[in-house]
């Protein structure tokens, strides 16, 4: 019949871009230049907290090539832009908040033009008190950044289940500690970018590096007063996004320019600089945690307080903290919970989304508790987390019943029969002269989707072309964790089809339906329960159409084989350009909608949340790291790393490894070297050799496990797993620091100075001393020479 | 100035401005968009290309620098033997997420295989420790370079 082998859920099909990435062929934003382009730049305030009163623009209109210098007053509408709150000025109009606010917006014939003009803007501005450490941003007199948000208060928040200050008094052993987190940044290798037009009919067409085109319509929208249809959206495939490209980066910005370069295309392009200095971030976070257990190791309550420090504007600041907060007691049964959140503005560098959004920070914490718990208890730490660990049925830390999918005991089960768990014994006792070695444990966990009140949808396309080629219409962007090829599986499974029969067309707004964003682990999930349905649909139509074709009574045997639908007890068949050869453009398309399911009832445990709780659906994982310390230099090297991964069943194997791998050595950067120093908001760590990020070299050979459950909500049972890994290096490697060493760090990231220091200081200082000053530690990173011309990026 | 150089084994006359930044020449004023440019500052190794068969950094040299030498991108190496395996070995290892580090450490690690076509684990680290990938851990890429390392030896043979 065929010698074709249809694609097939469950096997390590090929990435379908692979290929076009590997030969230099595929185009992303940045590989966009059209005929006569502008170039775009935006010109940066360069001061923390001002009264902006005037742009002086005549030196850099001077400069040859420039056509063009923009202001506020040459942006249209309300001249705000933000996911939740509108709160952020594409062009400053009053007050310059942090030091990577845009004051104006250059437009030029080249790039040489272009950077000159913008080192040309005089910015003159009237300074204001500002403030930088969350805690003064909350004292009584503190510098405000937003009327609307008194005591600099983004969102105070509360998870109470139970009564967790009584239970906790009556707990056989409780262990408390005092954390912190650094700010990180996504340092995708392709920084914001993106092209914009212009039309004769006023609208303006976009191709942009995003990771929400559909949203990006309405925050250009809104921002500029122009109608959302006026707005047209393209993403290709991002050369990484990690949440870093949620929201408007570029956008707002190349529609103004657009709407002022008569009708010639605009590219903006962030140098790395820029990138660093004026693009999302990571939430800096401080932890209090109190953990009782009773004597048997049963945990009984948690007491905790969290400040995230969000920066100068909202972006998902507020989304962020409940996330974390809804993990704060980690993937344990624990009644008695109270944890307490405050989400702060500063005048530091804007935190918005990123990968393991606010649960990287309290999964730190929550598991150096653990451990800590396990040692007073004189329990090994993976009895200690099997023992409380969630089962379907149990009630978690926010007080819900999770009903969905919950693997984390097969996860731990499945790391405690790893032989690096068995024999790390023998294997810490070969440790070299002058090193310790030791093994640390972390389970994880982390929700997918957008959480409740907030519609977690997507509507799938696919269509038949008249050549018989299906084509997926995805909505919803792939930032390099192969969403989209995971659609062409899930379309080739379904209809019967190979890679040769299908393509996935990248989100354009012109012709996709909006489907959310590609973030929070429900990329794949939701589009691909939309597109099942899609595709569902379109194989009933060309059976039926097929069988009209073939004078059958019954639809009983035929059935879609690659290129064509056969009838075998006949031996006929026709190819799908035959039978497209016979639909209306409007048969040969099919459409379909899935909407994610919330939970019902919701736990009154939480007050002050806006949108995004609670969660119903978790990915899990154990994490095993294996580090040698060097005594002498204070380095810790990670030598194994081992995740065992609940991601209920698993669509691409090699897919599934790929995001676990990736977001071990993500957040195995987030654990040993990456922070995103700053000075009085602006950012000294401005380059990748002052913001390091692992190379081959610092990461270790990673073995991803798949423990496979069963989520029944899922795309042939699937779960996202882009976040879960994330959170697991720094608790991981921070707790074999503790066992090889006997020093509890508690201030990531884990450099070398602070294990020296830690070490020096004894156990007990390590444990509870405040953090060194980074500045004060003499590092590559923090000694960069401060730009005085900060403003000319 | 006008610089004659090999492109991709073709003879190639410019005509451009001597200090022209590399990857602006190849990216922009030939239209080969596999060069990519992730820092600028030659700390990312994304726009890695071949100059003389040795790996170089397009976003640190220079346009004159060309002249008279023997250069490949991406788009030249995958029509190269050697680099068509590799190009392969990545695809089918599932080395490749957001494919913007991809060209530049293939380059990378078609250089290296040129020194030593066989190399150890940790030297394909060390060899692809000036190539920055943030997506993948790097483990399936260094399983692509043993890969690809095999097949090449294989082709020889055969």
């Amino acid at each position: 019949m065929t010698d074709r082998t249809p694609l097939c859920a469950g096997k390590p099909d090929l990435r379908g871009d692979a290929t076009a990435k590997a030969s230099g062929k595929e185009r992303f934003a940045a590989d966009h230049y059209p005929d006569l382009l502008l170039w775009a730049g935006a010109v940066r305030a360069g001061v923390s907290h001002a009264r902006l009163k005037a742009v002086n623009t005549t030196d850099a209109l001077a400069v040859p090539g420039v056509i063009r210098v923009l202001t506020c007053a040459d942006v249209p509408g309300p001249n705000r832009h933000g996911i939740i709150h509108k709160d952020m000025p594409v062009l400053v109009d009053d007050r310059i908040r942090y030091p990577g606010d845009a004051v104006a917006l250059v437009l030029a014939e080249t790039r040489e033009a272009l950077r000159e003009a913008v080192s040309l803007v005089r910015v003159e501005s009237e300074a204001l008190p500002a403030v930088f450490d969350p805690a003064a941003a909350l004292a009584e007199g503190a510098p405000q950044l937003h009327e609307t948000h008194p005591a600099n208060t983004l969102m105070a928040a509360e998870i109470r289940k139970g009564d967790a200050a009584g239970a906790l008094a009556g707990c056989d052993v409780v262990v408390a500690g005092e954390f912190s987190t650094q700010v990180q940044a996504h340092a995708f290798l392709e920084t914001e970018n993106g092209v914009a037009r212009l039309a004769e009919d006023g609208s303006i067409d976009m191709v942009v590096s995003s990771q929400s085109p559909f949203r990006d319509r309405l925050e250009v929208g809104a921002a500029l007063g122009i109608p959302f249809n006026k707005i047209r959206i393209r993403a290709p495939h991002l050369g990484g996004g990690f949440g870093g490209k949620d929201g408007a980066t570029v956008q707002c910005l190349l529609a103004v320019a657009a709407l002022h370069s008569a009708g010639r295309p605009v590219k903006m392009h962030w140098e790395r600089e820029e990138n660093l200095a004026a693009g999302y971030k990571r939430h800096a976070c401080q932890l209090h945690y109190q953990l009782g257990a009773r004597r048997d190791g049963t945990l009984q309550a948690l007491i905790c307080h969290l400040v995230y420090d969000t920066g100068a504007y909202a972006h998902l600041g507020g989304e962020v903290m409940e996330l974390g907060m809804e993990h704060g007691g980690g993937p344990y049964r624990i009644p008695h919970v109270l944890v307490t959140g405050k989400c702060v503005f500063t005048n530091n560098p804007v935190a918005g989304a990123m990968r393991a959004f606010g649960v990287c920070q309290v999964t730190f914490a929550v598991e150096a508790m653990m451990d800590r718990l396990a040692r007073e208890l004189d329990l090994g730490p993976l009895e200690l987390r099997r023992r409380n660990a969630l089962s379907e049925g149990d009630t978690n830390c926010s007080g819900m019943r999770v009903i969905t999918s919950t693997g984390i005991i097969g996860c731990l089960e499945t790391l405690r029969l790893h032989p690096f768990w068995e024999q790390r014994e023998e294997w810490k006792e070969q440790a070299r002269p002058h090193t310790r070695r030791g093994v640390g444990l972390a389970s994880v966990w982390n929700a997918a989707g957008y959480g409740g009140k907030v519609r977690d949808a997507a509507i799938a396309k696919v269509e038949l072309t008249p050549e018989g080629t299906v084509v997926v219409h995805s909505a919803v962007a792939d930032m390099g964790q192969g969403n989209s090829c995971a659609f062409m599986q899930i379309a080739g499974h379904v209809l019967g089809q190979d890679a040769a029969q299908l393509i996935v067309r990248q989100p354009d707004t012109a012709t996709a339906y909006p489907s959310g964003s590609s973030a929070a682990g429900r990329t794949t999930y939701t589009f691909g329960n939309a597109l099942i349905k899609a595709c569902e649909e379109l194989k009933a139509r060309l059976i039926n159409r097929a069988g009209l074709l073939f004078f059958i009574d019954s639809d009983q045997h035929l059935c879609l084989v690659p290129g064509k639908v056969v009838h075998p007890p006949s031996g006929r068949e026709l190819s799908l350009q035959q039978i497209a050869g016979f639909m209306s453009q409007e048969d040969r398309v099919c459409i379909s909608q899935f909407v994610a399911p919330v939970c019902d009832p919701v736990p009154d445990t939480a007050t002050g949340f806006f949108i995004g709780f609670p969660h119903v659906i978790f990915a899990y994982g154990a994490h095993l790291a294996r580090i040698e310390v060097d005594l002498l230099t204070g380095v810790i090297q990670v030598c194994d790393y081992l995740a065992v991964t609940d991601g209920g069943t698993v669509v691409n194997p090699v897919m599934f490894d790929q995001q676990v791998e990736g977001g071990v050595a993500q957040g195995l950067g987030y654990a040993l070297m990456e922070e995103v120093v700053t000075r009085e908001g602006r950012v000294l760590s401005d380059g990748l050799s002052t913001y390091l990020i692992p190379g081959a070299m610092d990461v270790p050979n990673i073995v991803s496990l798949a423990w496979q459950g069963h989520e029944a909500t899922g795309p042939f049972g699937m779960k996202g797993v882009g976040e879960v890994a994330m959170n697991g290096p720094l608790p991981a490697v921070a707790n074999a620091l503790s066992d090889a060493c006997g020093i509890h760090l508690q201030h990531a990231p884990l450099t070398p100075e602070r294990v020296l220091m830690a070490m020096s200081a004894g156990s007990e200082e390590g444990c509870k001393g405040p953090a060194p000053p980074v500045e004060s530690l003499g590092r590559s990173r923090a000694s960069s020479v401060e730009r005085p011309n900060a403003h000319t990026l | 100035m006008p610089i004659r150089f090999e492109l991709n084994g073709l003879p190639t006359d410019i005509d451009c401005a001597a200090d022209r930044r590399v990857i602006d020449l190849l990216r922009e004023d030939l239209g080969l968009f596999g060069t990519k440019e992730g820092c600028g500052t030659g700390e990312c190794g994304a726009c890695t290309i071949l100059v003389g068969g040795e790996a170089r950094l397009a976003c640190l040299m220079l346009a004159a620098q060309l002249a008279g030498r023997q250069v490949t991108t991406v788009e030249g190496m995958t029509h190269t033997p050697d680099g068509a395996v590799l190009a392969q070995a990545f695809v089918e290892e599932g080395a490749v997420q957001c494919g913007f580090c991809t060209p530049g450490m293939q380059m990378a690690a078609l250089a290296m295989l040129r020194q030593n076509a066989n190399p150890s684990r940790e030297a394909i680290r060390e060899g692809l420790s000036g190539n920055l990938c943030r997506c993948t851990g790097y483990v399936k890429i260094i399983a692509a370079v043993q890969r690809a390392a095999r097949d090449i030896s294989d082709e020889r043979r055969a």
